[in-house]
């Protein structure tokens, strides 16, 4: 049976240099995946590559085995939910974006479906207020509940935590956490912090300068 | 026939009044300077072209007006190109400018232009249908040159949002959608303004000059109107079909955002 999501020879040139070189690996349903690295290792354009907001130059991503190039990209994205490391929060309430998603394609947004997201992130008290007046914890919280609103198969998470104070750093951590094991969701976390990575991941990747320098158990490449 | 009219004292006189005239213009260049703006070069190219360009189309106007009806398409049909050919500079970076200038230009205005001369409106005569025209045409020209550095300007600041809607599934033409509102919105504001302050403000040279020349002051005003109809509804068509045209381009098949953050 083919991995959830896979990467083969992932690479990216823009403009004769090398943002992503070569890589290479496979995440399962029900687990994530940590890629740690210092800035600029290449992490967001990952990520991006993952979800086809970039092409690769050369390589393949695969999704149940199919290369994410013979897919719909729209129908693809949906599939891969994306949370930026600065989310952006989109005009209207909270609840306009959390069901931006499913609106986008026409469909009814609401529902008990709807509710148990709001309140498994804690925001069923902010639906009526307006997104872009939050907090960084209460965007982050909501860019969450907007990507998983949209029922993705893989979430790919940049920097999850990035400008967070420590609670709020440890209560988007235990949400990533509860949401996988809950929804057997595949997970790529990036984040710059190998802490993290030891925390989050059930198993890493270190990149540096675009490459894959390490791959194995967090304790052992997130050091 | 040039040697006669540049001997003419009144163009003697308009000389003087054109010196006068580059006083307050000079006076901003020296502000720009004061100001450290490094708006000189622009203004000072941009006043000296369009004396010429003036003084140029000046010289020539009568034989311009004077020759047979069919030509004024032709006319017309240059003023579009020269339009697109200006307006395009102000979309530095986006894909295709120039083609999408002259697509949306060329519609936006000739189907105002033809629609206003079917109807009656514009005279079918080379002295009304070419100043009347060239009206239109550069209404279109403004419109095309804000509405896509305004577009430009967007998909810059709001590059993370229309990369948020592209996450979740939205295609290129739907992610960009708020940003082509503003676009069109933010193009239209001068022609809205000059409609809300026709009269009030300013009354416009083409009304004043038939009034000035003995025509019925009701009348002037009523085709005043129509004039700035026809620049209001050019405006509209050039905004919507240049930012559509745009919002197409800006993305691959893929809905990828083709233009690179600066």
């Amino acid at each position: 049976m083919p991995a959830k999501l896979e990467a083969r020879g992932l690479t990216r040139h823009v403009d004769g240099r090398a943002l992503v070189e070569d890589v290479a690996f496979t995440v399962e349903e029900g687990r994530i995946l940590a890629v740690v690295g210092p800035s600029g290792a290449g992490k967001t354009t990952l990520l991006r590559l993952l979800n086809r907001l970039d092409e690769p130059t050369e390589g393949q991503a695969l999704l149940d085995g199919d290369p994410i190039t013979e897919l719909d990209p729209l129908k693809l994205r949906r599939r891969i939910g994306l949370v930026p490391q600065r989310p952006a929060m989109l005009e209207g309430t909270v609840f306009e974006n959390v069901t931006a998603g499913p609106r986008i394609r026409g469909q009814q947004a609401g529902g008990e479906r709807l509710l148990a997201i709001l309140d498994r992130f804690d925001i069923r008290e902010l639906r009526d207020r307006s997104a872009r007046n939050l907090s960084g914890g209460e965007q982050r919280r909501v860019a969450l509940a907007r990507a998983l609103a949209n029922d993705p198969e893989v979430l790919l998470l940049d920097e999850p935590t990035a400008d967070l104070d420590g609670a709020n750093e440890a209560r988007v951590e235990e949400l990533v956490a509860e949401l996988v094991a809950d929804t057997g969701l595949a997970c790529v976390v990036v984040t710059h912090d190998p802490v993290q990575a030891r925390r989050l991941g059930d198993d890493a990747l270190r990149l540096v300068d675009g490459r894959v320098q390490a791959r194995g158990s967090p304790a052992e490449v997130a050091r | 026939m040039l040697h006669g009219w540049v001997e003419d004292p009144v163009v003697v006189k308009g000389a003087l009044q054109v010196a006068a005239a580059l006083v307050p213009a000079v006076a901003v260049i020296g502000l720009s300077r004061l100001r450290e703006l490094d708006l000189e070069a622009e203004i000072g190219v941009s006043l000296v072209r369009g004396l010429v360009q003036i003084l140029a189309i000046g010289s020539v106007l009568g034989l311009l007006l004077s020759v047979q009806l069919a030509w004024s398409g032709l006319i017309l049909a240059a003023m579009m190109v020269a339009a697109a050919v200006i307006s395009h500079r102000r979309a530095e970076g986006l894909p295709q400018a120039f083609w999408v200038s002259l697509a949306a230009i060329t519609s936006g205005t000739g189907i105002v232009i033809v629609t206003m001369t079917w109807a009656g409106a514009i005279e079918t005569t080379v002295r009304n249908l070419v100043p009347v025209g060239s009206m239109v045409i550069y209404a279109g020209l403004k419109t095309n040159s804000l509405a896509l550095d305004r577009l430009r300007g967007e998909l810059d600041s709001q590059r993370d949002r229309i990369e948020t809607r592209l996450a979740l599934g939205a295609s290129g033409t739907d992610a960009l959608r708020p940003e082509v509102r503003t676009s069109v919105k933010a193009s239209l504001i001068p022609v809205v303004d000059s409609l809300r302050s026709l009269g009030l403000v300013w009354i416009p040279g083409m009304m004043a000059g038939m009034v000035l020349s003995g025509a019925n002051p009701v009348y002037a005003a009523e085709y005043q109107f129509v004039i700035m109809g026809m620049v209001f509804g050019a405006s509209g068509l050039t905004a919507v079909a240049t930012t559509a045209l745009m919002s197409h381009r800006v993305f691959t098949e893929a809905h990828q955002l083709r233009v690179e953050a600066t």
